[in-house]
């Protein structure tokens, strides 16, 4: 019960006010369609770099929570999912606004965003502090084994080809590699000048992330993006809450499923909500009317995606894996701040792993306050003509790269990594495997080289990082991870065939 | 040979050539030390990269809907624009005014509203400023941020 000493911190009144911000703001940003939850958080990344890191990580955690839940705002009311995740949201929703009961669906979308997250988020405060302690047996091997792991198995489950989500992987480790290397003295991959420091996280990120969506709003042209949003007659809240009290059976698959699914690295919540809201379809009596405007689609799905939340941080703050891009982008945020996910979070800055976490607790009640009150007005935001949106999110991505070291040479790197990131996107790689390899690369090597030098006093390098049990339990994982990648490309490709020859 | 599988050998191809690139520097640099890592990298790197160019010109590399036609002509003013705006206009002009003509450039470009409407131009105009004057604040006064001065500001 450690965390109960430090929600304190929460409330202090700067930490406050950017959980109040990060909330109402990301509400907003999950509600504009084509404003990815991720790049949201990456935007914001350049900002907590000016804050302590308790106060950073509040601002993101915050903007990671309500971007989820505020997806469903525009999934229900433009038919258009603010993010991936809340694609099962508008199966149902935008029919139950269509018939005017776009408020009842908003608010049994927030009521159940609340419940799930706050669920997923005790997970994290329960489950964390164990595999924590578990992280402090690892040696320089064990850590090496790690951050490989880290990359393949985002690399081989974030993407649709695993071969490309590796080579993703690989490019990030390699871009890792680029700069001077201070311990031997050496330039590696100093092609231009812009590159002699390396390449910071932070326009990396934003790179890799608000360009490629920019460039895709670009391709859309001059075509008119006017959008038309449903009314929104007022409904009462009570008769909501009352509903979802009725709603265990959906709130509680997709509570299960979203923790479940958010714990296991790489998968995230978009398909989270796909799966709750098919297993509350088979599950429920009223099966026919899923799709059609049925409130228990709604419920699964939200409840889902938020209790996803908690639960993907858990591999991340004990393990450097993240459970989901945006998680990838999150340990980014954590490690400019010079804090590195395991033990050294837990005991050596436990005021800022808990003020982070128990923020992330408070912040799942505001995001279903504001979320219920702000919704139609966040909807109204969300109706930004794209034009507007590419011009701004391009022009804050130019500041908020050259505001962490003031040097264009970080805007150089932002924009050229961007531009390359949305070829590569066009062609099937993935930039959340890239990005951990650009996170996690420094981590491998300097274990990685450590663990050598020792080695080559003990048995040699073969023995030090392939033997023991847990050496040999982190190689099946990195295995296991890329098999069953493997596996399922090789049925999806079987299926796609059959379905290509019975046509 | 499809547009569509030519692309996808054309991308290949250059994530083949980046990693032999990678490999090349990192197996004959010196110091050796300081390339043992790169070393192990490049190998993955450039099995993968091998295997995944040969997956292309069999037809196998599917996964990524390409490039289209359209959609790459209506990028390319925006990206210019980018690409200019980072690489010459900031420094040389200053960077919230190089910014502002960036940002009204490409709210102009991909606004439906016909350039010779007025209201449009007044519309874009007063949005640009706004949206700069926020900028300004948040990291000229509220963040300190020291932007290039350029000709101007």
């Amino acid at each position: 019960m450690e965390f109960l000493g430090y929600f304190g911190g929460v409330f202090e009144p700067i930490s406050f006010l950017l959980l109040l911000g990060g909330t109402i703001g990301g509400l907003i940003l999950g509600a504009t369609p084509g404003l990815s939850p991720t790049m949201a958080v990456a935007l914001l990344i350049p900002f907590t770099f000016h804050l302590q890191p308790a106060q950073g990580l509040i601002l993101l955690g915050a903007a990671y929570t309500s971007t989820v839940a505020g997806g469903a705002v525009s999934a229900i009311l433009l038919k258009i999912p603010g993010a991936p995740a809340n694609i099962a949201t508008s199966l149902d929703g935008n029919a139950m606004a269509k018939r005017g009961e776009g408020a009842r669906a908003l608010h049994l979308s927030f009521l159940a965003s609340g419940v799930g997250g706050v669920i997923g988020v005790l997970l994290l405060i329960f489950m964390t502090p164990i595999l924590a302690q578990w992280a402090l047996a690892f040696s320089y091997s064990h850590l090496f084994w790690m951050a490989i792991l880290g990359v393949t198995v985002i690399g081989s489950l974030d993407s649709k080809s695993f071969v490309k989500g590796l080579l993703s992987g690989c490019i990030g480790l390699w871009l890792s590699m680029i700069g001077f290397d201070d311990n031997l003295g050496a330039q590696r991959f100093i092609f231009v000048d812009a590159l002699a420091g390396g390449i910071h996280i932070i326009p990396a990120l934003i790179g890799l992330f608000a360009i490629p969506q920019v460039m895709e709003m670009f391709s859309k042209g001059r075509e008119n993006a006017a959008i038309e949003a449903l009314d929104v007659p007022k409904q009462s809240l009570i008769a909501s809450i009352r509903e979802l009290s009725r709603s265990i059976r959906s709130l509680s698959i997709g509570t299960i499923f979203g923790s479940i699914i958010g714990i296991i690295p790489g998968v995230g919540g978009q398909i989270a909500g796909l799966v709750a809201y098919d297993q509350a379809r088979k599950f429920s009596p009223h099966k026919d009317k899923f799709g059609k405007g049925h409130p228990e689609g709604i419920i699964a799905a939200e409840s889902a995606n938020n209790a996803m939340v908690g639960p993907s941080l858990v591999p991340l703050l004990t393990l450097s894996i993240p459970g989901s891009p945006t998680a990838a982008v999150l340990l980014g945020g954590l490690i400019i701040h010079g804090i590195f996910p395991g033990s050294d979070l837990f005991d050596n800055h436990p005021r800022v792993a808990w003020t982070f976490i128990n923020s992330m607790l408070i912040g799942q009640i505001l995001m279903v306050v504001f979320g219920i009150y702000t919704a139609t007005w966040a909807a109204r935001i969300a109706r930004a003509p794209v034009p507007i949106m590419a011009a701004a999110v391009m022009v804050l991505a130019t500041f908020g790269s050259y505001s962490v070291q003031q040097s264009m040479g970080d805007v150089y790197i932002m924009l050229g990594l961007g531009v390359g990131m949305f070829f590569l996107e066009k062609f099937g790689f993935s930039a959340a495997p890239l990005v951990l390899g650009l996170i996690l690369g420094p981590i491998a090597e300097s274990n990685f080289t450590t663990g050598s030098l020792i080695a080559q006093a003990q048995d040699g390098p073969l023995i030090y990082f392939m033997t023991g049990p847990l050496n040999m339990f982190l190689i099946f994982l990195v295995l296991a991870s890329i098999g069953y990648s493997f596996w399922s490309n090789m049925l999806h490709n079987r299926a796609a065939g059959k379905a290509g020859a019975g046509s | 040979m499809t547009a569509s599988r030519l692309q996808h050998v054309v991308s290949s191809g250059v994530v083949l050539m980046v990693a032999a690139l990678v490999a090349w520097i990192s197996f004959t640099q010196e110091p050796a030390d300081a390339f043992l890592f790169p070393r192990l990298i490049a190998i993955f790197f450039i099995s993968l990269a091998g295997w995944n160019f040969v997956r292309a010109v069999t037809g196998l590399a599917k996964v990524g809907e390409g490039l289209d036609g359209p959609g790459f002509v209506n990028i390319l003013p925006g990206l210019l624009v980018m690409i200019i705006h980072v690489f010459f206009a900031a420094k040389t002009l200053g960077f919230y005014l190089a910014s502002t003509i960036a940002f009204l450039i490409i709210f102009t470009i991909y606004d439906p509203a016909p350039l010779s409407n007025r209201n449009a131009w007044i519309r874009r105009i007063i949005i640009t400023a706004l949206f700069m004057a926020v900028m300004h604040a948040l990291f000229a006064l509220v963040l300190k941020v020291q932007t290039p001065r350029g000709i101007w500001f």
